[in-house]
């Protein structure tokens, strides 16, 4: 089973990504910041990420390059959750590691449709 | 994948109140001006995760709003801004109007859009004549219209680096695969030699030619994550496919993704694939026609779910891991003595075996009060959550009466009850604006009493014993005791001739129907402020009070238990039943020496107990109860005090000390009066928990204002003897 890391500061948003993913037969890990998100990465391995980008403590695109920067996660999709406002951010994401993003507000199917572009 | 998204509803009102709650309260730190980045990143995080979470789960209305507060606050964020007086005014209230938008969502009304509009008009006005975005909430995969197939070439030169941006060209290819017939060449050529290939790299790259039914977007979609990481060219080249080779170089290799890789097949694509994708269309139809029917279904279904479920929201409380923990812990170590205690009852009882089984009940007596401690723990929450309304409170309110009020929050971590601390803030709420409004006074006057002109509020909270103690302390001007005294006698409450201590005075405040404010002001109400204030503290049990000093300032203290569920209490003996008395009302216990005792008016018996006269009631004669020791000198009295009023309870004899388990009598039961509760003792009988201010209106004994004695029951006064 592939596992996968969702990342969000916000409850709800997990909850729904996590529980979406698992029904599609991931085994997923949750994650409410990025500095827990990066310890969890570094105990376990994960086939991908999915990370929200403003989050207190440690923001996503900060997560994606601390990750990148690991041998462990050098080929692994990043992906970040953005707003159709944050669109300056993919930018930045990318240039920190990011595989690719996912535009909030997104339904589950539309957010395991672009999960196949990278994991399958 | 259907999945039902109201599941996460809950979670998301919750978190979103959070948020509006968090956002409140940095904003209302935001006011000096001083633009910490961490506050305003906070307040946008807020701002952004209920816009994201209102988006997901559809509701719109939520969503569209934030967006312009996100909007502002992003601007703000990244200095593109500056953040101003209006602003936070602005802010603060879409805090509120959002909260009404959630709360009419959450309780499934329809929200009212009249302030959200208002005030986003007001914000795009901030914002320019930049038009927002319309967030959409479904964007639904439309089938393109175009049923004309094209043939698009599309070639595909990654950078070496493509594998370190986590992408995987294998699976993009799949992608275009499945939108129509798909032929692949990859070419080799850019391989180097083999000392120098690194397998990290990507070397290969690609042409495609895609027959297909969807728009070019759909293509350079799939290619949007590597736009930057690789040469992507995509061009459409007709109806047909004509069959020559791409390059000079050959095609290394070659498939297609359906059938094995010939070409005819690509040739005959556009008609073949015009009618699939006419089947496929209505069958998709069809599809969507059965997923709404069934939505709608469960859109119903999921009403009279989720109505059922805002009751219990309401009644949930969030505990900290930690609490949870250590009761799994806890019942551990209760089954391990379980355990041990049915080892011992199974063997034959010797000397020996009665030492362990002492033992193994002391051990099962410790577990389970650190067990019940603990259980009770997880109700305890700290009153942040009901002193953080005040900071806003506050500001509104001395906006309102232009009075300049710095709140200070002591203690903020004192846990209590959840039930407790529900009930504990409207009391709280009126005593503050209390002290807003009749404590503080305005700048001008404090000036002119060499006063700082800014006022201070004070709530401060700490644990004393088995209570909570929640002080409201002001530095305004006290209480009036003239104007109070005046005003009591013009109600009637006390009579012009009656001495009173200024302590008394202040007591009468809490009297029913008294308020001295000179007019009515829409801050503290209309004078049914302090005797409902009174009553409903008393209601949990717990006492308020007030103390004073002209010119100096007040301080309202309320004392509560900390909890509602578990009690201390004293059993007592009358006739052949057990009442419990709480041991926090309990002053002392004694035996009354009768050359001290005299009777008042008709039949009331007191007790002078050093300087005090202390009513003695009989509580055989107030429960009915036969059979009961009725001489003064063979029982035993049981000096409890309510509101700093003493009575004496006469008992037959003092049993043992112990914690009881509240019931709710008006559950099982009905509400009788002087009694608060019911408990059940180790014996499996029922016993009946005394209600001290309860029973002191019971046998018609009051106190209007003064520390003499009145009885009013038979409607005459005395005095003591």
């Amino acid at each position: 089973m592939k596992k996968i890391l969702a990342v969000d500061d916000s409850a709800s948003m997990r909850q729904m990504v996590g529980f979406t993913l698992k029904k599609a037969g991931f085994d997923v890990t949750e994650a409410k910041d990025g500095s827990e998100a990066l310890s969890l990465a570094k105990q376990q391995g994960f086939d991908a990420v999915i990370s929200d980008v403003n989050m207190p403590v440690m923001d996503g695109i900060t997560l994606i390059r601390e990750l990148r920067s690991l041998p462990n996660y050098k080929f692994t999709p990043l992906l970040m959750l953005t707003t159709e406002s944050g669109l300056d951010k993919k930018s930045e994401g990318k240039a920190a590691g990011a595989t690719g993003w996912i535009v909030k507000p997104f339904n589950p199917d539309q957010l395991l449709a672009v999960l196949k572009k990278v994991i399958r | 994948m259907s999945i039902d998204l109201s599941q996460f509803f809950d979670v998301f009102f919750e978190e979103s109140f959070e948020g509006l709650d968090a956002m409140e309260a940095e904003l209302l730190n935001l006011e000096p001006g001083t633009e910490d980045s961490e506050t305003i990143n906070t307040i946008f995080r807020a701002a952004h995760s209920i816009k994201g979470g209102s988006g997901t789960f559809g509701f719109v209305s939520v969503s569209d709003f934030t967006h312009v507060l996100e909007t502002l606050l992003d601007q703000i964020r990244d200095g593109q801004r500056v953040l101003t007086a209006e602003h936070v005014n602005l802010l603060l209230k879409s805090v509120d109007c959002v909260r009404g938008l959630l709360s009419a969502l959450q309780a499934e009304e329809e929200p009212d859009l009249s302030e959200s509009n208002e005030l986003k008009a007001r914000f795009e006005a901030i914002l320019g004549d930049e038009s927002p975005e319309v967030v959409e909430a479904e964007q639904s995969e439309t089938v393109s219209e175009a049923l004309q197939s094209t043939t698009y070439q599309i070639d595909f030169k990654p950078e070496s680096h493509l594998f370190k941006t986590g992408n995987e060209p294998l699976y993009m290819f799949s992608e275009l695969a499945e939108l129509g017939e798909l032929e692949v060449n990859v070419f080799h050529d850019g391989l180097p030699e083999f000392l120098e290939f690194d397998p990290e790299d990507c070397f290969l790259h690609w042409r495609f030619f895609l027959t297909t039914t969807r728009e070019e977007q759909a293509i350079s979609e799939i290619f949007e994550w590597v736009e930057d990481d690789a040469e992507i060219k995509i061009e459409a080249c007709g109806g047909l496919f004509e069959d020559e080779s791409p390059s000079e170089q050959q095609p290394s290799a070659s498939s297609t993704s359906s059938d094995a890789g010939n070409l005819e097949t690509v040739q005959q694509a556009p008609a073949q694939s015009e009618s699939a994708t006419n089947n496929e269309q209505n069958k998709q139809a069809e599809e969507s026609l059965a997923a709404v029917q069934k939505k709608v279904e469960s859109v119903k279904s999921n009403k009279a779910e989720s109505r059922k479920s805002t009751d219990s929201a309401a009644t949930s409380i969030r505990v900290g891991i930690d609490k949870v923990d250590s009761l799994i812990n806890m019942v551990g170590e209760l089954v391990i003595t379980q355990a041990m205690l049915s080892q011992i009852g199974d063997q034959d009882i010797t000397e020996s075996s009665i030492a362990a089984l002492q033992e193994g009940l002391t051990q099962l007596a410790h577990n389970t009060r650190d067990l019940q401690e603990n259980v009770m723990r997880i109700r305890m929450l700290p009153i942040s959550f009901v002193f953080s309304r005040f900071p806003r409170l506050v500001r509104d309110t001395s906006q309102k009466l232009k009075k300049q009020v710095e709140l200070k929050l002591v203690g903020e971590q004192t846990e209590l009850d959840k039930t407790v601390m529900e009930k504990l803030s409207d009391p709280m709420v009126h005593l503050v604006r209390n002290s807003l409004d009749h404590g503080l006074e305005t700048p001008e006057d404090r000036i002119a009493n060499g006063k700082n002109p800014v006022g201070t509020v004070t709530l401060n909270a700490f644990h004393q014993g088995g209570n909570i103690v929640i002080e409201i302390m002001d530095d305004g001007k006290g209480l009036d005791t003239e104007k109070i005294r005046s005003k009591a006698i013009a109600n009637g409450l006390i009579n012009e001739s009656d001495e009173l201590s200024s302590e008394e005075i202040n007591e009468l405040i809490f009297m029913p129907g008294f308020s001295t404010a000179d007019s009515v002001s829409d801050i503290s109400g209309r004078g049914v402020g302090m005797d409902v204030v009174r009553r409903n503290i008393q209601a949990l049990n717990g006492s308020v009070e007030v103390t004073s000093k002209q010119g100096v300032g007040s301080t309202f203290t309320i004392r509560l238990p900390l909890t509602l569920a578990i009690l201390d209490g004293q059993l007592v003996q009358v006739a052949t039943h057990t009442y419990i008395i709480p041991l926090i009302s309990i002053v002392e216990s004694l035996q009354i020496d009768i050359t001290k005792v005299s009777k008042v008016g008709k039949g009331l018996e007191v007790l002078r107990l050093r300087d005090e006269y202390i009513p003695i009631l009989r509580l055989y004669d107030i429960f009915s109860h036969q059979g009961a020791r009725e001489e003064l000198d063979k029982t035993l009295l049981v000096v409890v005090e309510s509101d700093n009023y003493k009575i004496g309870l006469l008992v037959d004899d003092l049993l043992a000390q112990q914690q009881v388990v509240i019931k709710s009598l008006e559950a099982n039961y009905q509400k009788v009066d002087g009694i608060s509760g019911a408990t059940i003792l180790g014996d499996g009988t029922v016993s009946l928990i005394i209600d001290i201010s309860g029973l002191i209106k019971l046998s018609g004994l009051r106190r209007p204002g003064s520390t003499e004695l009145l009885v009013d029951l038979k409607g005459e006064e005395a005095e003591p003897a």
